[in-house]
């Protein structure tokens, strides 16, 4: 895994406009749900994380709207929008 | 509650192409973008290919903010511990009109958006598109910022998720194996420093693929190209591999351990990272494209599946300007129709079909199926890294004859696979 540290740094090379709530979610009661797991290896951003219980956890917070926890984990396990218009991360080179 | 000819969700290539085709006939055309300007949340390798676009927008490429002509490609075969490169320049790629250039989004976007409103369109960005309206079957319009905003058709260009004609019942989410995943940096370099190491003159750019240990021996690659006065790094890595083991490897370790490689550390040196960014890919092929059109809807770009990867290019932008255009132009064919139902807007697919689009994807849908092949990712690069590595060898004791050198790798169980494999790939 790529120390979480240098994807912070790498993040913080964008610009990003904080929105007023998480844009995605784990839906409430499945943070166990195998289907998280692969998003924990694929987020970009590294946003999935597993504790000691074998939950998993998503802080929204620098994600790159990439999209791909929607596509590997789907919406049974996961609430996903787009931020709000105008929010979330703001390409300058793209 | 306000009324347009059309509304067009997302102002990335595909939608930007209909508004400015569509404005330019006169069509009073709204562009909603989530974004905070246009290419805020676009990403691309970005390697554009002008030549099948260029006839559908008559002397506007040709003024785009570009970065480089790309004058010399490049693709290694990379293995875990050595490499295989090859090189092609060719008077063809120097000469006018240069047939494909490297481009970094948001400037191309925003001056997109900006030729699409000075033929009238109205681009209004910062707004996210919720939910299409219907009245009975037919899309009239969209739910944006808790607006109703009414027009007679409606052209979803919202990218690879491709919300907005799920929202309309066109398709469901889209599955991992059709789909990769692309991370990218972009490295401040000055023009100097790149010409002088990637020995190129004035405008020339180069564009370099890596195969095999790039994604550590899976389905995907790395890219390298050269911008004006910054590099583009990135991986490319297939999704449904995420879904197979345990094994595989995370996403942007991948993407510092390519970044880590020799091949590509000396090709960075001294350069700031200026951006980090993430973008997923539809890949899938004509196998996996989406509904285009519907009652008073059409779908382009990512949005209807419509990039292909064949290996050595992964493509979308073309597809989504001339899929934009051409959603435009059977609008105007509705139009003249008067009517706007599915019927009447599947003559966009026609178009389609008699463009390079939906050629392209006939002449491309073993592609999917002929790259799932891990050997091209795996085996390859490592076996013929090895042989080059035993040809070239001069060890202590006296060289061994170079046919029991070849023999020993081309074993015939290799050759025999080889050729299937070659077989499968005839295909394409
Ligand atoms: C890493 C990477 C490398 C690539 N390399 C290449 C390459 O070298 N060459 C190539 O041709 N292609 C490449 N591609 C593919 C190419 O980038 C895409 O095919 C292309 O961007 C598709 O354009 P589009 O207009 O369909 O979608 P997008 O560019 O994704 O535009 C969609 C727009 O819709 C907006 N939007 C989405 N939902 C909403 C909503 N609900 N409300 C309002 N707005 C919304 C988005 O903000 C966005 O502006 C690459 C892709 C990636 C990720
Ligand atoms: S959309 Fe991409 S960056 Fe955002 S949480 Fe999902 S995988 Fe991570």
């Amino acid at each position: 895994m790529s120390a979480p540290v240098e994807i912070k740094a790498k993040l913080g090379l964008d610009v990003f406009k904080p929105g007023k709530e998480p844009h995605i979610r784990i839906k409430p009661g499945l943070e166990r749900d195998p289907r998280l797991k692969p998003a924990i290896k694929a987020c970009p951003a590294g946003l999935y994380t597993e504790n000691a219980e074998g939950e998993v956890l998503l802080s929204a917070e620098g994600c790159l709207e990439c999209g791909t926890c929607r596509l590997l984990c789907g919406l049974e396990v996961l609430d996903w929008n787009y931020p709000e218009g105008g929010d979330g991360v703001q390409y300058r080179y793209g | 509650m306000d009324q347009f000819d059309a509304i067009v969700v997302g102002a990335g290539l595909a939608g930007l192409a209909a508004a400015y085709t569509l404005a330019g006939a006169g069509f009073e055309v709204l562009v909603l973008e989530r974004g905070d300007y246009p290419g805020a949340k676009n990403v691309s390798g970005g390697r554009l290919y002008i030549n099948p676009v260029r006839d559908l927008f008559p002397g506007l490429l040709e003024k785009a903010p570009l970065e480089r002509y790309i004058a010399w490609e490049g693709i290694t075969l990379m293995a875990a511990d050595r490499s295989v490169q090859m090189s092609y320049t060719g008077r063809e790629l120097r000469e006018e009109p240069r047939q494909s250039y490297s481009v970094l989004r948001s400037r191309f976007d925003r001056w997109l958006a900006a030729q699409a409103e000075k033929k009238g369109a109205t681009i209004l960005t910062g707004i996210r598109v919720d939910d299409v309206i219907k009245d009975s079957r037919k899309v009239t319009g969209v739910l944006a910022g808790g607006e109703d905003l009414r027009a007679e058709v409606v052209l979803a260009c919202d990218g690879v998720l491709s919300l907005i004609p799920e929202r309309a019942g066109l398709r469901t989410p889209g599955m991992p194996r059709d789909h990769a995943v692309g991370v990218k940096e972009v490295i401040a370099l000055d023009a100097g420093t790149i010409n002088e190491r990637f020995h190129l003159e004035g405008d020339e750019g180069a564009a370099y693929l890596y195969v095999g240990d790039a994604t550590r021996g899976r389905f995907g690659g790395g890219f390298l190209y050269t911008n004006k006065e910054s590099l583009s790094l990135g991986i490319v890595a297939g999704l449904g591999d995420f879904l197979k083991d345990g094994q595989s490897p995370d996403v942007p370790g991948l993407l510092d351990r390519f970044k880590n490689r020799p091949e590509i550390t000396r090709l960075i040196r001294g350069g700031t990272p200026v951006e980090y960014a993430a973008h997923v890919i539809p890949e899938g092929g004509f196998r996996a494209l989406g509904r285009l059109w519907g009652d008073g809807i059409l779908v382009a770009g990512d949005a209807a599946g419509l990039a292909l990867n064949i290996g050595f290019t992964v493509r979308g932008m073309e597809y989504a300007l001339a899929s934009g255009c051409l959603a435009a132009q059977a609008v105007l064919r509705a139009k003249e129709a008067g009517r706007f139902d599915a019927d009447t807007l599947s003559v966009y697919e026609r178009l389609l079909e008699d463009s390079f689009v939906l050629k392209d994807f006939r002449n491309f849908q073993a592609a999917p199926a002929v790259m799932e092949n891990p050997r091209f990712f795996d085996h390859y690069p490592e076996t013929i890294g090895d042989l080059l590595r035993d040809i070239y060898a001069v060890p202590a004791g006296p060289k061994e004859r170079l046919y029991p050198t070849l023999r020993k790798i081309l074993r015939p169980g290799e050759i025999w696979s080889l050729f299937k494999d070659l077989k499968a790939m005839a295909r394409l």
